[in-house]
């Protein structure tokens, strides 16, 4: 799970980039702005998530984060993957938690916005896997929409199998790269 | 003779020779008529151009699957002109045709290129020209020459002489991908980029003329089709809705393109007409439906569509009417396309758990099975339908391949660096 979190660093930066730009919009019970420096977001990726709270303020009294609370390791909305079947796009049983904590955050911040990429592997044919990805994405935000989240806050698009995760061709691979990226 | 020079001026904005495609027959021909062809001669003073003429027309008509060429080094004699042919010493060796030919200086920087081609057991000339060309186009000189060739032997037009478009991904800084559209010559020669991009490029599509194509970016983050000059470089975007915007194909009167879009909710089948810039809709179904391709004479239009559960292929009038589904062998048929006659469709079929190029024949519903790989996609067909290239998978790296129409020959396109997928045949040019 932490090998996973930490690939998607440079996302969270992204994510801590934009709440810095919309300073304006925080609540009360979110963090202080952040300042993280552009070349930072395009830091090493295997530099740790706790290198970035020294740049930010504000803490969770239950798990003492003091990041983003989207990042907050302790709570699920810091997975940012969920993974589908071959050729299927429902929600697993597994991942339904994750995207409804997703739905809950996003219904209690009406000023949160994410996009949400759908994505295949590459077994089948490229176009097909487009409208597979979409279908994915669509999933994920129908669920996210059940818990309050509005269709304004969700953008979806699919990369079918153009990006994949891993570039290998076997089960574990193609199990990896059959994913929905929830995106701040 | 006049067809010639046009066609040399077609071919005059060629770029300099380069080679990154190498191409390896993977299987040997049987029942491929024995031609010989006979290493050109030089005439005159200077350097020899260093384009070897007949060893172009042999890879060519070996490539073909319909001939067995004979190496130069078995040849017992090697005469350049007709007046110097034995012709016992082809009728020994079992050639049934032989080409013979020289390259001589035109006299203002460019050449003349003559051939003969003969049938060896009656001893007679069945065609021959002389083509005035120069250093940069002898390539496409060599591969007309093969067109001449193999349309006097099999009454087949050929399809030599034309080019291939494809995709290419390259391992670029901090685990980026540099993409690239291509076009090449049908033997992988002469790259030229259309376009690059950071992001994916996809679906790459002809016009009927063979002057643009049709293409998917992702480049603002999201996909949009484009229109783009392969000559000019000029490009027009013509759909970028909300949600898909996939899968373009050409009418084949080049006026309007089949695409993908799922603006609506869920991906359905569009015709676009590129000059009135209306849309109209042709399936409406809540399951995904994509991939469409024309019908030769544009009556109908097949698609991928999962209505039935697993994607299968479906086809409608162009015009709108009522869907009938067409592939019934297999759990997964996909991205159909038309053979150039209208009697075939090629497309991804999955073979127990491998993904294979097939050819469907649409009179006697006979599916056979053309490619042998476990991840191969993007087939099309040559112009004069004799062959279908393909993507394919060797070792995790994206190679071409190609297979002529019967499955007996294939052939291994393979670039040295990084993959290439979704080859897309050109149309003759006009």
């Amino acid at each position: 799970m932490k090998l996973k979190m930490i690939k998607f660093v440079p996302l969270m930066l992204a994510a801590l980039m934009f709440v810095g730009c919309s300073t304006t919009e925080q609540k009360a019970e979110e963090p202080a702005p952040v300042s993280e420096t552009p070349d930072k977001m395009h830091g090493d990726m295997d530099h740790s998530m706790q290198g970035e709270d020294a740049a930010t303020s504000g803490a969770d009294a239950a798990t003492g984060w003091t990041g983003h609370p989207l990042d907050d390791p302790a709570k699920l909305t810091s997975t940012r993957v969920i993974h589908f079947d071959f050729d299927r796009s429902e929600i697993k049983p597994e991942y339904q938690a994750i995207v409804v904590a997703h739905g809950e955050y996003l219904a209690r911040h009406s000023s949160q916005t994410v996009t949400i990429e759908g994505h295949c592997d590459e077994r089948g044919t490229r176009e097909y896997n487009i409208a597979l990805g979409e279908r994915r994405a669509n999933a994920v935000k129908r669920l996210l929409m059940a818990q309050g989240a509005t269709s304004g806050q969700i953008t979806t698009v699919s990369y079918g199998e153009e990006k994949p995760l891993e570039r290998a061709s076997n089960e574990t691979a193609w199990a990896k790269n059959r994913r929905a990226v929830f995106a701040y | 003779m006049k067809k010639l020079l046009i066609f040399i001026v077609l071919l005059f904005c060629q770029m300099a020779h380069s080679a990154p495609l190498t191409i390896e027959i993977t299987e040997s021909e049987m029942g491929a008529l024995p031609i010989a062809v006979v290493p050109f001669g030089w005439q005159g003073p200077g350097q020899a151009p260093s384009e070897d003429i007949a060893a172009i027309i042999d890879a060519d008509l070996k490539r073909s699957g319909r001939f067995k060429t004979m190496p130069s080094k078995d040849m017992i004699a090697s005469p350049h002109t007709g007046t110097n042919v034995d012709f016992r010493d082809w009728r020994v060796l079992g050639m049934e045709s032989l080409v013979v030919g020289q390259v001589k200086p035109n006299g203002v920087g460019g050449y003349i290129v003559r051939f003969q081609l003969f049938d060896v057991f009656k001893g007679e000339q069945l065609t021959g020209y002389s083509i005035p060309t120069t250093a940069r186009d002898l390539r496409a000189t060599a591969h007309h020459i093969s067109d001449l060739i193999y349309e006097k032997l099999t009454g087949q037009r050929g399809a030599f002489a034309t080019r291939v478009a494809y995709i290419t991904s390259i391992a670029h800084a901090e685990g980026q991908r540099k993409m690239a559209l291509q076009v090449a010559d049908a033997d992988g020669y002469h790259p030229q980029t259309i376009v690059t991009s950071t992001e994916p490029l996809m679906s790459p599509a002809w016009s009927p003329d063979g002057l643009k194509l049709a293409y998917v970016s992702f480049e603002k983050g999201r996909p949009s089709i484009f229109v783009q000059e392969v000559y000019t470089g000029k490009r027009q975007r013509v759909a970028s809705f909300k949600g898909i915007n996939g899968a373009p194909a050409w009418s084949p009167d080049g006026r309007k393109l089949a695409l993908t879009l799922s603006k609506d909710g869920n991906p359905d089948i569009f015709i676009l007409d590129l000059a009135k810039r209306t849309l109209l809709p042709l399936s409406r179904h809540y399951a995904i439906d994509t991939e469409p391709a024309w019908s030769p004479d544009g009556k109908y239009i097949i698609w991928t569509s999962d209505r039935g559960g697993r994607p299968q292929i479906y086809r409608i009038p162009s015009g709108g009417g009522k869907a009938e589904r067409i592939t019934f062998e297999g759990k997964y048929n996909a991205r159909a396309s038309y053979s150039p006659d209208g009697k075939l469709i090629t497309m991804v079929t999955q073979i127990g758990r491998e993904f294979r190029i097939s050819v469907l024949d649409l009179a006697s519903s006979q599916l056979q099975v053309l490619s042998d790989g476990s991840l191969d996609e993007s087939p099309s067909f040559a112009p004069n339908g004799s062959m279908v290239i393909y993507a394919t998978k060797i070792k995790g790296q994206g190679e071409l391949a190609a297979v002529s129409v019967d499955g007996r020959v294939k052939q291994r396109l393979a670039l040295q660096v990084g993959d290439v997928r979704e080859p897309a045949w050109a149309p003759y040019s006009q």
